[in-house]
């Protein structure tokens, strides 16, 4: 997942890079993370676009 | 020991009324805010405001402003430790711009739409952290004081943008000194403003002011920044913000406004974006022409290029014809300023940046406990990579307003996923809950912070109104005037009138 840029997509030159970050590298803390991702991804079943719709803002500094 | 500060400007939202109007609702906010401070609160002075002047040595004319409004000019007197007299005015408080000071020394109020919460002058990478979570605790249990009294509730997101073209401020300050000219300062510090995203950066869904295009960025705020230079903070925001209101000793000091930092909820982002800029300051104010190399040929567009690069390769052009990227320009200005750490805590930064640094140019994802950007896009990242399939290998695209809703979510007080997740114990602390909780009340004890701080909690029925440079006293006097204790000198905590009021 480190091999993206802005737009999500894989950077051409990814795969001959020695020094290419491991997804792997992120896994020392994957249960706590598990847990957490299922519950975020629970609660954006529901309302996901509304939520986002109705958060509007007014300018400031 | 540079004395800096934080201002937090948060998103409002009240959860089941979208449209409720939010100035409104800022404005009960305070009024919460000054409920849950009981009596330890004091009204803003607006006595010694100066929003026209502009650091390069210019004002902007008093456009339409009568004599009668302008109450800041009676007020200025470079001697220090003076007390002049006022006359009474009339008490009369606009309801749209309410404030709390409060005995930790911070300003809690309405700005524009928002409630915002003016951390008190504190000297330090570690108690700018404390501080600013304070803040984020005050906010807190405003909203929970709003809930019982109000009957409605009220949510607070401590981010940058609405993902719609709003955008509103995260800034920093930092006391320089005067003799540096602005114009050199502003050139030098360039550099690293643009380029400290690598480590400041909260993250965000979304490309483009309005999000119009589909992505991921590491700074809130990059897309926002479109000019080199300028006194605006609301529109055409420069990188460097040249407002010249030093809130102390004009003759000695400015107050270098920073408004092109992100809300932050990780405590290394905060204890990185004050602690290395107070070393590059250092570096500016002695003249270090090292410096100069670093110099952009184009910063604007780079804050957007460096924001976009998340894999940090991205070669930047300097003006010396060179290019580097911003992982290149932030080692060579962390070996400039090693010479510049003059206490255990500017050594406790310099340690810190160099190994975020090497965390983020190696795997990236080993500085996911530090760098809120990347713990967000590692986050994301899962969520996407959950969804995929066949036909979608890569999972949710970046459009998908589930990953808007949890970009947003991240950083809502409380219960948010940013919080959620150092609740899981997978972000680093550099301040315990124990610090941050004492400091809601208690003010920095090494600035003039103490003095606001400390007269407001304990004689508050002494203080008409508190300022960052004046404490106006309503005392039983012979003269029957309010006495106005100037506080010019943002590094002394000691004044003789406020420590025999405090102390008795």
């Amino acid at each position: 997942m480190a091999q993206l840029n802005a737009q999500g997509q894989p950077y051409e030159d990814d795969a001959p890079e020695p020094e290419a970050p491991a997804p792997a590298a992120a896994t020392a803390s994957t249960d706590a993370l598990d847990d957490l991702l299922a519950e975020i991804d629970g609660s954006l079943q529901v309302n996901a676009e509304q939520f986002v719709r109705s958060f509007v803002q007014k300018g400031g500094q | 020991m540079r004395v800096v500060g934080i201002e937090t400007e948060y998103g409002i939202v009240d959860p089941d009324e979208p449209r409720a109007n939010p100035i409104l609702m800022s404005s009960r906010l305070v009024t919460a805010c000054r409920a849950w401070a009981g009596e330890a609160t004091s009204r803003w002075d607006y006595g010694g405001e100066d929003p026209l002047q502009d650091q390069r040595g210019f004002r902007r004319s008093r456009l339409g402003a009568s004599e009668d409004l302008l109450t800041d000019a009676s007020e200025f007197d470079a001697a220090e430790g003076r007390v002049t007299l006022r006359r009474r005015r009339g008490s009369w408080e606009d309801p749209a711009h309410l404030n709390a000071v409060l005995a930790n020394g911070a300003r809690f109020y309405v700005d524009h739409a928002h409630p915002e919460y003016s951390g008190p002058e504190v000297t330090g990478a570690h108690d700018a952290v404390v501080w600013d979570r304070a803040g984020d605790a005050v906010a807190l249990a405003s909203a929970a004081r709003y809930a019982e009294d109000e009957g409605s509730r009220v949510e607070l997101y401590k981010n940058n943008v609405d993902g719609k073209g709003a955008s509103y401020g995260t800034h920093e300050n930092f006391l320089v000194d005067r003799a540096v000219a602005f114009d050199d300062l502003a050139r030098r510090l360039t550099p690293h403003l643009v380029t400290r995203q690598v480590y400041t950066g909260a993250g965000r869904v979304g490309l483009g002011q309005f999000g119009e295009e589909p992505g991921f960025q590491m700074s809130q705020r990059a897309d926002y920044m479109e000019a080199e230079i300028g006194l605006e903070t609301t529109l055409r925001r420069p990188i460097v913000n040249t407002r010249d209101e030093p809130h102390a000793a004009r003759d000695r000091y400015r107050r270098l406004h920073v408004i092109i930092g992100d809300a932050n909820l990780f405590d290394v982002a905060t204890f990185l974006k004050i602690g290395t800029t107070s070393l590059v300051l250092s570096a500016i104010e002695a003249d270090d022409e090292r410096l100069d190399a670093l110099e952009l040929a184009t910063p604007v567009e780079d804050v957007q290029t460096v924001s976009r690069d998340l894999q940090l390769r991205a070669r930047l052009e300097l003006a010396s014809g060179e290019s580097a990227t911003a992982l290149e320009i932030q080692r060579a200005l962390l070996e400039i300023c090693r010479s510049y750490a003059t206490d255990a805590g500017d050594a406790a930064v310099l340690a810190r940046w160099e190994g975020v640094l090497e965390r983020l140019g190696g795997d990236l994802f080993s500085a996911a406990r530090e760098v809120e950007w990347v713990a967000k896009l590692q986050l994301l990242g899962r969520l996407r990579a959950r969804h995929a399939s066949e036909g979608h290998p890569d999972g949710l695209p970046w459009d998908d307003a589930r990953l808007a809703a949890m970009d947003l979510q991240w950083s809502r007080l409380g219960d948010g996923w940013a919080t959620r997740l150092a609740d899981a114990g997978q972000v680093e602390r550099l301040a315990s809950d124990d610090e941050v909780a004492a400091a809601t009340t208690r003010a920095p004890q090494d600035t003039r912070a103490r003095l606001r701080g400390g007269i407001v909690a304990a004689r508050p029925d002494l203080v008409d109104a508190a300022g960052w440079s004046t404490v106006v006293l309503d005392r039983e006097t012979d003269h029957g005037h309010l006495e106005v204790v100037h506080l010019d000198e943002p590094a002394a905590a000691r004044h003789p009138l406020l420590d025999a009021l405090i102390g008795g």
